[in-house]
């Protein structure tokens, strides 16, 4: 059988197979801008954050030659002259450097008191005499005696570690390396990975309680009216999110219309108005409110590709309404109910700006925190490592959502 | 459900029982926006419904915190309704035109790796602000762009990209391919099928893409937190210092304000999706 042949003289397949390399280069050729500028400016810096994580260069890069000192000192007893001398050399070389400062916040992470510790000792280093370094320190301050510090400073030191992920969940490492709990009173994670887990977890319940009755009702209602309903679901939608929290600030505040409402009815007395705002309750019912659109509108997208006919079909073979609803209607939505909840609770899980207006201390979720990490404790590597376990949970909701009902079906109004 | 006469006693209630309960949700939606409009037209300095405002009197409304708003002294609305607006358009421009280039290359059948290339796509959509904000803020930094409007910008693009790729490969994909095979078999190079074909019949798509993209420029603040210095204060940065510090009834002026911006989005939004339906042919459900 003699081959088909293009004008050109080439083989049909062979010149097939070129057109179509050339579509997937040209195809390829239009997402390229984005896909790199994507890369460059997002992916990049998404990961170079994460490295920082681990990142702990800085006090190794400070203070050498302690670093290596330190690794070979058991941390059972006291450490020896050499360590001492060895380090007065490493403080003094940063303090001439002007580097003392970061030397005492860095360690101060690892203890507390080692900031005011430094600070003492690096006004009195240009007094030390060339040897007895052990006594000298000790007798700067009689911390320096106190192995606890040293054991710290131990821990402290290597170059890559994994004590922010292990803080970020409420554990450390003590001196020989083992991981245990922190001390109950420092202890302030976990409670707010809990509580980000739970509030996101009942938020999308609620929503999704909220949201399946109006979703059908907009469904089965004539075009005229679910038009117009819809607009109470999309005008929230479209309004700035700040402007919805101020909206829930003038009505859960002790002094708000929520509250003159209940003492108008007298249900509360007027010196008994309920606290609403600043807690967990505030976080909870301005979440729900704030994110009920991005389940109706997945919900009411499938509800509406499902004909009517079904269920009369259930009743007319004697099914009750309830019974063709739980067997037939119900299971034809989950899809709608995948797709909201899971986006439901991966924006809940992220949730920062509600939270911190409207939480309080209470009610604040770990946003807040790696917020209050990057901003105020500048502990970055904390703030990092918990945006790093935030985004891995982030990630995995999203490669779910994916998995069960395919990217390119995320529909948006 | 259908009620009728014959409906049997306690499907009517459970009936309206199911429109009482919807009723409420509705309501749960949307009565918490309309209770900043009449507070902001308020006389007093009180976040309050007054006895004289239910009264319906005259003299308990004012647009003294509109003035406030526009003349205030030391007014900070102006230059951040004005940072707001410039940021918006370039990275609504920016996240456009890349985000329908993309789009194009992804609804061809040809396209490699799509679900892949996908997903890194929306990415920003998905991956909470405040990592977004953080990452930014040192990469903004390294590159010497910190407390610029240009850094801002670039976040938003980078923001605004998903929106417009979903909404873009949403139309496209129900766009008729042979209509680009027929251009190019009348002989419309490339370019030109572009601009005179696919470019008209998308439009809705990409107006209502560039539409997200700027609400979401305009809404956004978490990111811009990390990245703003006191010259790049926007809208939403300084509603958010102001409902940190004290919730005053200019604050309430500038969210009505907002809120009417809203509606006029969602009436945009209405006329583009009439348009994209009339435009494909699609009769009305």
């Amino acid at each position: 059988m003699s081959k088909i042949l293009t004008t050109e003289g080439l083989p049909l397949e062979k010149s097939l197979k070129r057109v179509e390399q050339k579509n997937k280069f040209r195809a390829f050729l239009l997402v390229l801008p984005l896909l790199l500028f994507l890369i460059v400016a997002y992916v990049w810096p998404i990961l170079n954050l994460l490295t920082r994580s681990v990142d702990n260069r800085l006090i190794s890069d400070l203070l050498p030659q302690t670093a290596i000192a330190l690794s070979n000192w058991e941390g059972n007893e006291m450490p020896s002259e050499d360590i001492y001398k060895t380090f007065y050399l490493d403080l003094n070389e940063a303090h001439k450097q002007k580097l003392s400062g970061k030397v005492s916040t860095r360690l101060n992470y690892a203890k507390n008191g080692f900031k005011s510790l430094i600070n003492k000792t690096r006004r009195k280093l240009k007094n030390f005499e060339d040897e007895n370094y052990k006594d000298q320190f000790i007798d700067l301050n009689k911390k320096w005696g106190d192995i606890e510090y040293w054991q710290a400073m131990k821990v402290a030191m290597p170059k890559y570690t994994i004590d922010k992920y292990l803080g970020s969940v409420d554990l450390e490492k003590n001196y020989s390396g083992e991981i245990i709990q922190k001390p109950e009173k420092r202890r302030i994670h976990r409670t707010l990975w809990y509580r980000t887990f739970y509030v996101a977890l009942g938020v999308t319940i609620c929503c999704l309680l909220l949201a399946y009755p109006i979703a059908h009702l907009l469904s089965t209602l004539p075009l005229r009216y679910s038009n117009l309903l819809l607009i109470c679901v999309l005008l929230p939608f479209w309004t700035s999110l700040l402007v919805r929290t101020s909206s829930w600030m003038i009505l859960l505040q002790q002094q708000g219309v929520l509250n003159d409402i209940l003492v108008y009815f007298k249900i509360v007395g007027d010196k008994s108005r309920l606290e609403l705002m600043y807690n967990m309750t505030g976080t909870f019912v301005a979440m729900t409110q704030i994110l009920l659109p991005f389940m109706v509108l997945p919900l009411y997208s499938v509800m509406k590709t499902i004909p009517p006919s079904l269920m009369r079909a259930g009743s007319s073979l004697g099914g009750t309404p309830f019974h063709s609803f739980r067997k037939i209607y119900f299971p034809l939505t989950y899809p709608g109910i995948g797709a909201g909840s899971l986006l439901v609770f991966i924006l809940a899980i992220g949730y920062y700006i509600t939270p911190a207006l409207v939480g309080g201390a209470s009610g604040t979720l770990i946003s807040n925190r790696i917020a209050y990490h990057m901003k105020e404790s500048l502990d970055w590597s904390m703030a990092s490592a918990m945006g790093a376990m935030l985004l891995v949970s982030v990630l995995v909701l999203y490669w779910l959502y994916n998995k069960i009902l395919g990217i390119d079906n995320i529909k948006l109004g | 459900m259908a009620i009728n006469k014959h409906t049997e006693f306690r499907y009517k209630v459970w009936h309206y029982t199911y429109l009482t309960i919807c009723g409420l949700v509705f309501f749960f939606l949307i009565a918490p926006l309309f209770v900043i409009i009449p507070l902001s037209f308020n006389a007093e300095q009180y976040i309050h419904f007054s006895d004289d405002m239910l009264a319906l009197k005259p003299e308990a409304f004012s647009l003294r915190w509109y003035e406030d708003m526009v003349y205030g002294t030391k007014n900070p609305w102006g230059l951040a309704f004005r940072n707001s607006l410039v940021i918006g358009i370039f990275a609504t421009i920016g996240a456009t035109t890349l985000g329908t280039l993309a789009a194009l290359g992804l609804s061809s059948k040809f396209m490699p790796y799509k679900a892949l290339i996908m997903s890194i796509l929306i990415s920003p959509m998905v991956v909470p602000l405040i990592i977004s904000g953080s990452a930014l803020f040192f990469f903004l930094a390294k590159i010497g762009l910190s407390s610029s409007m240009l850094g801002i910008i670039i976040a938003h693009i980078i923001l605004g990209t998903p929106f417009v790729v979903i909404t873009v490969t949403a139309t496209l994909s129900s766009f008729d391919h042979s209509l680009t095979r027929a251009a190019s078999s009348l002989g419309s190079s490339p370019m030109n099928t572009f601009f005179k074909v696919i470019l008209p019949l998308i439009t809705p798509g990409v107006v209502s893409g560039a539409l997200f993209a700027f609400v979401t420029s305009f809404d956004e603040v978490v990111v811009v937190l990390f990245l703003a210095g006191p010259d790049q204060t926007t809208v939403p940065i300084q509603m958010w210092t102001g409902l940190r510090e004290q919730l005053s009834p200019t604050i309430l002026s500038v969210a009505t304000c907002l809120i009417a911006g809203s509606v006029i989005i969602l009436v945009l939004m209405e006329i583009l999706r009439r348009r994209s339906e009339r435009l494909r042919g699609i009769q009305l459900r």
